[in-house]
């Protein structure tokens, strides 16, 4: 059956898990705060009616104020969803649909997260126009081209927080800045953020954000958008049915889902410092391990603007399927986990203008809350061995320069 | 809740059996995304499809037609946003999750036992030639009615439409041909699986484009990471359903006991879709002169779960449009509560509940009041 995530220190267990950027484990604590809502704290958090729906809608309601709490704001502006691609859709969708009879034009970048770029596809396809923003070498967009793309008819400026595939992180509290001062709403997807840098919906300056579960030690299955109130930003909601969260998204909420994600988010916001200063030293480790081994090692997009727990590398002369078929032991991607079955080089590392042979050298490793130091010893030395090998076997000579 | 708790409140959502609660309990300690290509993926993604042939399998069904989603409401708008027709027929009593999701419905009635009129559904279709989308689900979720699905589909296809079930109700509670039906929708929670899953299933003729964008999860169906713990769950729950279905059955005496009960300590109790099929654990009660509300607060006292109709509308004061659609009074819709039994439900609670029903009944209830 499954592979079981593994919390045990000292000794390293095969295969090694850095994969975190595709899902994390859930965290002990989460899962022990979920399951009674499995078992006996079972009622339908909308029946109104009995003793058990109230239990389940207090602790929807707790999980909502400790969501709002983490990042900033007021739990009445915290909508579930099923995750953050519905969390995406529901915010430039809905932005979108409920202004278009004013406003007929999106803004957003090159490197968004798939269900992003595809839902401003979609709106296009209805009419309205959209401007992707390209980003330089480092991954990051350029605040002018986004001050220049802004126009009376921009409906929604959408850039995301952090980088699925590079971990970089977008300045949100200058591009929050910039659209307030000219009056667009800005949605971020916060998904790979939360618990991960210091993420606050007032300082940046958000009128929308989109938060996932599985992204940080809560469940699948669950996610969240938060939808400013004040000022009030109105959406249409993708779907209508019993209308629950406010008619913005009908549903039976999953109550043990819900009270997963609020137990995550809140461990997040308090144990983000010292877990960001722990994964920034192994991640120091990683590389620094990698280029004492290695030449030919380039870090994709900027590594002093990135989250701690992120590396996107790229082997010269390598080619990463090949490298990861010989790497058995880590379970490591090429990118995005719902593209990875696709095996086209990133889309990503095209817009930071890195070259076709360099895309396809390239390797995420996500390390988290559960890498051990001794597991990232583990991970250099597989790296080292395996890279040289391949590079023996059909480099050409000039390889090593890369 | 201090004295013994009694949930009969089953359609809303049924506790989890212990098997259930297992295999998510389980699926939660695992890692990986199930579209990752490496081991932890790859082990995910088998868990995922072993639920799929799972739910293919309860419902004799091909794992391909099965598309996961984070319930049946989302199940129900992925059918009508992704069938793509520009026409749609509903049945006057469906879930909120249909009727209140298209706009510029026709609506197709039903008769007196709240089943829907076929003869009025032909009608409908001949009257004009393009091609609809028609909503009628397998059981009502406030009185248990099962509808005649199996025709309903004939005279749909007949006029080149294609037809959406809503088979929440029905599914695991009794054996019921869903062959079918373009569109099928299922619900996990009310099956005794978790909350947060849901499928709809894909006829052979069922045209489809995905509404929602993103990843090319569910075969570029519906995207976004799947809700893997939950889907085994359901997985799980639908394999306990069938294995469970004659037990099921029993329940059916117990609503006997039940029914019976009210109607002897009032005949001027009434029980709604009574005359019609229904599904075994379900029933939906007029006590004359007791508005729903004050009703389901009184049994909430007496330490028994029970609704007002459908859960996510049950805050609301409006009387059941279900019960409206039959034919009762706004009066006697308002003074009309749901019972649903499941598979913890035993006689003693039926016992508890009908010396509470007289109890509240004789307190508060209008002893001359008309039948319904």
């Amino acid at each position: 059956m499954a592979v079981k995530a593994k919390h045990e220190k000292g000794k390293v267990k095969l295969p090694i898990y850095l994969d975190y950027q595709s899902t994390t484990p859930v965290d002990p604590r989460v899962m022990a705060a979920m399951l009674p809502f499995f078992t006996e704290k079972f009622g339908n958090a909308h029946s109104r009616t009995h003793a058990f729906g109230w239990e389940a809608e207090a602790a929807v309601e707790k999980a909502r104020e400790q969501i709002a709490r983490t990042i900033g704001a007021d739990a009445k502006e915290i909508v579930f969803t099923s995750g953050a691609t519905e969390a995406n859709n529901l915010a430039i969708k809905g932005v979108a649909r409920f202004y278009k009879s004013k406003k007929r034009h999106l803004v957003t970048c090159r490197t968004e997260h798939k269900c992003v770029l595809e839902s401003v596809r979609d709106l296009e396809k209805e009419g309205f126009d959209a401007t992707f923003l390209d980003v330089g070498a480092d991954g990051l967009v350029d605040l002018n081209a986004l001050r220049a793309a802004i126009t009376e008819q921009t409906a929604l400026v959408s850039i995301m927080t952090v980088n699925n595939e590079i971990g970089v992180v977008q300045p949100v509290e200058a591009i929050g800045a910039i659209c307030r001062e000219k009056g667009v709403p800005f949605h971020t997807d916060a998904a790979q953020a939360v618990g991960k840098i210091p993420f606050d919906v007032a300082a940046a300056n958000v009128g929308l954000a989109s938060l996932s579960g599985h992204k940080i030690y809560g469940p699948k299955g669950i996610g969240a958008l938060y939808v400013r109130r004040r000022p009030r930003l109105r959406l249409e909601p993708l779907f209508s049915g019993g209308g629950q969260e406010g008619g913005l998204r009908s549903g039976t909420l999953p109550t043990a889902l819900c009270v997963g994600l609020g137990e995550a988010l809140a461990i997040a916001g308090s144990e983000r410092e010292a877990e960001a200063a722990k994964l920034l030293d192994l991640r120091t480790r990683l590389l620094d391990g990698l280029r004492a081994e290695l030449t030919g090692v380039t870090v994709n997009g900027a590594l002093d603007a990135r989250i701690p727990g992120n590396l996107n590398l790229s082997f010269a002369g390598i080619n990463s399927e090949t490298l990861m078929m010989e790497l058995r032991d880590l379970a490591l991607s090429t990118g995005s986990a719902c593209s990875s079955e696709s095996l086209e080089p990133s889309y990503v590392l095209e817009a930071l203008g890195v070259d076709a042979a360099m895309a396809r050298a390239s390797i995420r490793i996500g390390i988290g809350r559960f890498t051990t130091a001794d597991e990232i010893d583990h991970a250099v030395s597989a790296f080292a061995e395996k890279v040289a090998k391949l590079r023996r076997a059909g480099a050409p000579a000039s390889v090593a320069a890369g | 809740m201090a004295k013994r708790a009694i949930y009969l409140d089953y359609n809303a959502s049924a506790p989890m059996k212990p098997a259930v609660c297992e295999a998510v309990a389980e699926a939660l300690g695992w890692t990986g995304n199930p579209s990752s290509v490496h081991g932890f993926g790859r082990a995910i993604r088998s868990a995922l499809e072993n639920a799929r042939g799972q739910v293919a399998e309860f419902l004799s069904m091909q794992a391909e037609q099965i598309i996961f989603t984070s319930g049946a409401t989302e199940a129900n708008h992925l059918a009508l946003r992704g069938a793509g027709f520009a026409r749609h027929l509903v049945s006057a009593i469906e879930h909120d999750s249909i009727r209140k999701a298209v706009l510029g419905a026709e609506t197709v009635p039903v008769d007196g036992n709240g089943v829907v009129d076929l003869a009025a559904l032909e009608a409908l279709l001949q009257k004009d030639a393009t091609p609809a989308l028609v909503s009628i689900l397998s059981a009502n979720n406030e009185t248990g009615v099962l509808q005649p699905i199996k025709d309903a589909a004939r005279i749909v296809h007949a006029h080149g439409s294609r037809l959406l079930c809503d088979a929440v109700q029905s599914a695991g509670k009794l054996a019921f041909d869903l062959s079918d039906p373009d569109y099928l929708t299922l619900s996990a929670h009310k099956l005794a699986g978790p909350t947060g899953a849901g499928a709809l299933i894909l006829g052979p003729r069922a045209p489809f484009t995905a509404p929602m964008s993103g990843g090319g999860q569910e075969r570029g169906r519906q995207p976004g990471t799947e809700n893997v713990p939950g889907i085994v769950g359901f997985g799980v729950a639908v394999c306990e359903a069938a294995k469970d279905l004659s037990r099921f059955q029993k329940l059916q005496r117990l609503r006997e006991k039940l029914e019976m009960g009210v109607r002897t300590i009032t005949p001027l109790a009434k029980i709604f879709g009574m005359d019609a099929p229904r599904v075994p654990n379900t029933s939906s009660i007029y006590m004359p002169g007791v508005p729903s509300e004050t009703q389901v607060m009184a049994f909430d006292l007496a330490g028994i779960a029970v609704s007002a109709g459908a859960a996510c509308s049950s805050g609301k004061m409006d009387p059941s449009h279900v019960l409206l659609a039959m034919g009762a009074s706004s009066q006697a819709a308002s003074s009309t509560i749901r019972v649903s039994l499941g598979w913890e439900t035993k006689a003693e609670d039926i016992a508890d509940f009908l010396k509470e029903w007289e109890a509240i009944y004789r307190r508060l209830g209008k002893q001359g009041a008309t039948a319904a």
